[in-house]
């Protein structure tokens, strides 16, 4: 196995003492699309910052390529792509324009970069904005141009720090298949995401962070098996009976649901079988609900059901 | 199990002088541009300054008596200064801007010369003041202003302001980068400026303020510069502030291109 990406206990501390990254070990492979998936303010994009040499780690190490993202931050540099977080457009450039730039300072020569800067903003579908200042540009369509923008020098590792937010379903399409026509080419990705669905269909691996660190790892389906088989969706009568029946499960078997509206969602840790021991606390609390559904688990409950402990303490207020 | 992966060719990073100018010139480019788009900053660096010298040449001249030559030959050596510090400010809040928009983030992942950033910045800030010194000049000459001591002392005194005013970017990057945000970068540069600009030789005889003001008036680099400008420009001897002055601008210059290109450096 090639490794295109190390990290070993990174840590980053922010000015006022923020531990933003607190211990965060990876491995990706090359070739493959490695998931970073975490709550606002994991430290998603800390990583992502340190991994592109933006940020300088105060301790662990780091490399890309072989390459240390500290001594030989170069070599790391003239390799990789970025697409950050926040569209890094230049409003006061055309879309043609911000990508000459971005394509010369890449090392490209102009004529190079000017050529590459059409094929790419054919592929994002921005060819008739090419000429337009950015400032006129739609928020979905800065996105692509700033991915455009990460994709001028074929990188061989690409970092895509939230790609898809903002965009349209269309255009979310349209760019995995992007994503995933450069990893048939040998392009190895790095992306963070909120959306659970694109983690599922677009990684080889994810990695759920929280609190800076890696508190769960696996391919999408060896992180679905670790929930059980099973997870039981219930529909109660109102919003409010919901909520009680969330505090009462959270009371009796320790576990706190997911609540969508007047929807309680729980995972089944010893499957079916524990369908009885629910139906029995319900019906003693005279909770009983409207509909009752058994499916398989969803990326979606391995997040919450890993980081629930954040949204419990958003509830109370208590996290910065 | 730690070998670097060769799916693609791997790049090996360039470095060296020729690549930190031609990325100069792509950060200086970009800036030019942006300079001409925005409004604000064509406002800023164009037509405030014509209306300084409208301003001070017909409403506030005719009160001010000054030695020697006419209101406007005394007036325009402190336009000039004025118009180069005052732009300054666009250093400060375009970079703040840079750094807050997530720009300098794209440019430290890019193979690029990162000293480049700051050096495209000033580069492009020394383009926007020759430019601007021409079209003063030219406005000064037609409501009256003349030059007393030959057209190459008074191009040596411009490049002379240009020097100083290229110091001053550095300075002002540093301001930039060291802001918040933008409105706090301009907040932070006022407050450095206005003294410098208004308690000096520049449109007013230092003779007429108070004494207590005065060794200030008569020591502080923005006076050496005018006064240095006013003697290339309309006569009288040129030596000692012309040596003042450049030692202001090379001193600053040492100073702070390297504390600019060192914050620059640590604000990650
Ligand atoms: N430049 C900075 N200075 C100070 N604190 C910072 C800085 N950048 C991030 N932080 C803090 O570090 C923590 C992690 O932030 P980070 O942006 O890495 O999270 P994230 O996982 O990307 O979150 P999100 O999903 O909201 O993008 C947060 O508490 C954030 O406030
Ligand atoms: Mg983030």
């Amino acid at each position: 196995m090639t490794l295109a990406i190390e990290a070993v206990d990174l840590v980053k501390v922010f000015k006022g003492g923020v531990r933003a990254v607190d211990g965060l070990s990876l491995e990706v492979e090359a070739g493959t699309v490695f998931g970073l998936l975490g709550p606002n303010g994991a430290g998603k994009t800390t990583v992502v910052r340190i991994l592109t040499t933006v940020f300088l780690p105060d301790s662990g190490r780091a490399s890309v390529l072989g390459h240390d993202v500290v001594t030989a931050s170069e070599e790391v540099r003239a390799n990789i792509g970025l697409a950050g977080q926040f569209a890094a457009v230049d409003e006061n450039l055309t879309g043609l324009e911000n990508l000459r730039m971005i394509g010369q300072l890449t090392r490209l020569s102009r004529n190079t970069a000017v050529a590459r800067a059409n094929e790419l903003l054919e592929l994002f579908e921005l060819t008739d904005a090419a000429k337009r200042i950015a400032k006129t540009y739609s928020g979905g369509m800065r996105r692509r141009l700033d991915l455009a923008a990460a994709l001028l020098h074929k990188p061989s590792v690409l970092f895509l720090d939230e790609p898809t937010t903002g965009l349209d379903p269309y255009s979310r399409q349209a760019l995995w298949g992007v994503i995933e026509e450069l990893v048939n080419e040998g392009t190895t990705v790095l992306l963070t995401t909120q959306y659970m669905e694109e983690a599922d269909r677009l990684s080889n691996v994810i990695a759920v962070v929280d609190h800076g660190k890696v508190i769960s790892q696996g391919t999408p389906s060896e992180l679905k098996s670790t929930l059980g088989a099973t997870v039981i969706d219930l529909e109660m009568s109102s919003n409010e009976e919901a909520d009680r029946l969330g505090r009462l499960l959270l009371e009796k078997i320790g576990k706190q649901p997911r609540l969508v509206g007047a929807g309680v969602e729980l995972p089944l840790e010893n499957g079916p079988a524990q369908v009885r021991e629910l139906l029995e606390i319900m019906e003693a609390a005279d909770l009983m609900p409207v509909r009752l559904d058994l499916r398989d688990p969803s990326l979606d409950d391995v997040f919450l059901s890993l980081t629930g402990h954040v949204a419990a303490e958003l509830q109370e207020g208590g996290r910065k | 199990m730690t070998v670097a992966a060769k799916v693609h060719s791997e790049v090996v990073a360039e470095r060296g002088l020729s690549r930190f100018f031609s990325d100069m010139f792509v950060v200086t480019e970009r800036n030019i541009i942006a300079l001409v788009r925005i409004p604000q900053s064509l406002f800023f660096s164009s037509v405030q300054p014509i209306m300084f010298v409208l301003l001070f040449r017909y409403v506030f001249g005719g009160a001010i008596n000054v030695p020697g030559h006419s209101y406007v030959d005394f007036l325009m050596p402190g336009i000039f200064l004025q118009t180069v510090a005052f732009g300054s400010i666009g250093t400060a809040i375009g970079l703040a801007e840079d750094l807050h928009k997530g720009f300098i983030e794209r440019f430290r992942s890019l193979p690029m010369a990162r000293s480049a950033v700051l050096a495209g910045r000033t580069s492009a800030d020394l383009i926007r003041n020759i430019g601007v010194l021409i079209l003063i000049t030219a406005v000064g000459i037609l409501v009256g202003f003349r030059i007393h001591a030959g057209i190459w002392a008074f191009l040596g005194g411009l490049l002379l302001i240009l020097l100083f005013a290229y110091a001053l970017s550095w300075g002002f990057s540093m301001i930039g980068l060291l802001a918040p945000n933008t409105e706090t970068a301009q907040v932070m540069s006022f407050p450095l400026l206005f003294p410098l600009t208004f308690a000096s030789s520049a449109f007013v005889p230092v003779q007429s303020m108070p004494g207590w003001l005065q060794p200030f008036a008569n020591n502080q680099p923005f006076s050496i510069l005018v006064d240095a400008m006013r003697a290339l420009s309309n006569g009288g001897p040129t030596a000692d502030y012309v040596i003042k002055s450049l030692l202001w601008s090379v001193g600053l210059l040492i100073v702070l291109a390297p504390l600019a290109a060192r914050r620059f450096r640590r604000s990650f």
